[in-house]
């Protein structure tokens, strides 16, 4: 049961990642990659993570991926034109990729080839109140440095975002 | 693999899933009817009256209206996107019902089931990140529309319903501080005991009240908010190009969200099931005394009619409700009958005030709406979480 | 077998990062080549969660956490200036954003 959910999502996920690389209107490949972000969300609920995943889906496909689309339906941004590329680099791009991936693949068979299993239950410790008493003891100044840099963060955007008031 | 091996869990929540299914839609097509006949009432005409007495089969024609209607794909528009906006907006409103509790336990025979679909240890992250999703339905029906009135009207419902969910979120923290638990079934139980026990009493949460109403006013883009779907601004604004079933599935979107905004206000700062006072001191008669009352008022009606159709139904009504208050006396159904009643009628006053909003205020310019969510809704939900986490660390 | 082993989930993780390497790498429209960065972003925060599951401790959710929290103070102040280079360059081809000379 846990190996068809994970199988499912996780064919959705990689079908998706590629359509957002290989689609050419940019609102496509930000609807792709909306679908990426809720199949990885259930993939952190199968790994025990019950509150990354509601943060997943409110912060980044509820609210990140929001503001792509405002931009993107904004600006306008048409259809991508395909310029020339070298001979070379279209004959071995997807191979070296794939080689790369295969790579990647074997040498971590290797490394984790027994042991831990994933399924549901197997991690209870990703309640919304473990990771608030590790976000305030432990985590404590990371915590406040990230909220002065989201802070920046909406100044800047703020500032860039205006018009020119000459 | 014969009926009995079939883990009953499986079939208690199937029967759970069309029960709640069946209940919502119901529901949803008479809110239609009893927001027309408020409104109506507010700008002291009838309302709908000719269709079924008093007008109750106003939406069984609306909804034969609606399927019989022609369904035309402009040429111009993005299939995909026109096709699958609709589809994400009902269902995202529907999914958030799934984790909404009705009453406590309820027992048939020798199994006994939470009145709930599913109770998630995160289910108010759970509601708000099915409505953070809700957003993408109306910005991909503007933009698919391919017409600039749609995707203004879609940009700037997004928009302020993301500006709006922000003080949503912060209002929605500070009952969680009190009550200190994420899941919906266990807010409730928190808050039981009277009305000396609720959120809105005990734990002082007015101010979060009233800042969750007025958000939630806006993220279901009702009046005073409802500026990118009004009909004499943006022509018809997002749902310009829709027509039929699929202009029917962004109506019982928006009255989907409505209900689940107002049940999680219940649940959150009312109390959930629980009822105002002990029953001891009689809080199980007040549905009986409620219905009894209807259906005395309805056969005296009844019995001196304004129209003559009405000596025929007004009576049928009459004897309906004494029947439905004579149910709630009876024994064996008031452990669930009388929490799912107090549910009802508190969803049901907020749904009212909903209504009541619709019919007696104007709308905000754009501007008007943006400045008010960010230079004074956020920075008061900040401040009111702030002073809740203070009075909750001091007493602690 | 009803238990997924974890080297899969490591696995997902690459692919998904190395398909948000080729976007970032090939793709021309600088929306895209951003939304190849996120697509990174989440390969990594799966590989967090996922050793916070094998380590059974909660420490790689909060890495998650503020991984999630940076991604969204980046997308703002990004899209922030793509808006302004296009209001100035009037193209999101980043082949034609190669000089700092209007």
């Amino acid at each position: 049961m846990d190996v068809i959910l994970f199988l499912i999502f996780a064919l959705i996920a990689v079908v998706c990642a590629i359509n957002v690389v290989v689609q050419t209107h940019p609102i496509s490949s930000a609807i792709s990659l909306i679908g990426v972000m809720g199949s990885l969300a259930i993939l952190y609920l199968l790994l025990g993570a019950e509150f990354i995943a509601a943060a997943q889906v409110i912060v980044y496909a509820g609210a990140i991926m929001v503001l792509f689309v405002f931009v993107i339906m904004l600006l306008n941004a048409g259809v991508e034109v395909k310029r020339g590329r070298s001979f070379m680099v279209q004959l071995l791009g997807v191979p070296l990729l794939i080689a790369f991936l295969g790579l990647v693949a074997w040498i971590v068979e290797r490394l984790y080839p027994e042991g831990t299993t994933v399924h549901f239950g197997g991690f209870t410790g990703g309640s919304a109140q473990a990771i608030g008493r590790a976000l305030f003891t432990t985590y404590l100044l990371p915590f406040e440095i990230t909220s002065i840099l989201v802070l920046i963060a909406i100044l800047g955007a703020v500032v860039l975002g205006r018009k020119e008031m000459d | 693999m014969s009926l009995q091996s079939i883990d009953p869990f499986i079939w208690i929540s199937l029967i759970k899933i069309l029960v709640v299914f069946a209940v919502l839609m119901t529901t949803l097509a008479y809110l239609q009817w009893v927001e027309r006949k408020v409104i109506a009432h507010i700008q002291v005409r009838p309302g709908p009256f000719y269709v079924g007495p008093h007008g109750l089969l106003q939406p069984l024609a609306d909804v034969i209206k609606l399927i019989t209607k022609e369904d035309l794909v402009p040429s111009y528009v993005n299939k995909p996107l026109y096709l699958g906006a609709p589809f994400l907006a009902i269902t995202m409103a529907l999914l958030s019902i799934s984790v909404i509790p009705f009453g406590p336990t309820i027992q048939v025979g020798p199994y006994r089931t939470w009145m709930q679909l599913t109770d998630l240890n995160i289910g108010v992250l759970f509601v708000l990140a099915v409505s953070s999703m809700g957003v993408y339905g109306i910005a991909f029906a503007g933009w698919a529309s391919n017409n600039k009135y749609s995707l203004l009207g879609g940009l700037r419902s997004s928009a302020q319903m993301i500006s709006y969910e922000l003080p949503m979120s912060i209002a929605i923290a500070a009952p969680l501080l009190i009550s200190n638990t994420l899941s919906l079934r266990q807010l409730v139980e928190t808050q039981v005991g009277g009305i000396w026990h609720w959120n809105l009493i005990h734990g002082g949460q007015v101010v979060s009240f009233i800042i969750f109403l007025i958000a939630a006013f806006a993220e279901t883009n009702r009046v005073p908010f409802d500026l990118p779907e009004a009909e004499n601004e943006l022509v018809a604004g997002f749902h310009t190009e829709y027509s039929s079933m699929k202009f029917a599935s962004f109506f019982m979107a928006e009255y989907a969200n409505m209900i689940t905004v107002s049940c999680m206000a219940t649940l959150l700062f009312l109390g959930g099931w629980d009822a105002p006072w002990d029953a001891k001191y009689g809080s199980s008669l007040v549905p009986s005394i409620i219905f009894a009352l209807a259906g005395v008022v309805a056969i005296f009606h009844g019995l001196n009619p304004a129209r003559k159709r009405d000596r025929y139904t007004l009576p049928v009504f009459g004897v309906i409700f004494l029947v439905i208050a004579a149910v709630f006396q009876a024994p064996f159904v008031q452990s669930w009958l009388i929490p799912l009643f107090w549910f009802a009628a508190k969803t049901g006053a907020i749904l009212f005030a909903f209504m009541w909003v619709r019919g007696t205020l104007p709308r905000f310019r754009y501007d008007q709406l943006m400045r008010f969510t960010w230079k004074f809704l956020f920075p008061v939900a900040m401040l009111n979480l702030l002073v809740t986490a203070a009075v909750v660390a001091w007493l602690s | 077998m009803s238990q997924v082993p974890i080297s899969w989930f490591l696995t997902l993780s690459a692919v998904l990062f190395a398909l948000g390497i080729a976007g970032f790498l090939f793709r021309r429209n600088v929306i895209t080549v951003f939304m190849s960065i996120e697509l990174m972003l989440n390969a990594v925060n799966l590989t967090f969660v996922t050793f916070s599951y094998k380590l059974q401790q909660v420490n790689g959710h909060l890495f998650t956490f503020f991984v999630m929290v940076v991604a969204a103070a980046e997308a703002a102040v990004g899209l922030a200036i793509i808006l302004t280079v296009f209001k100035n360059r009037q193209t999101l081809n980043i082949d034609d954003l190669n000089s700092m000379k209007d």
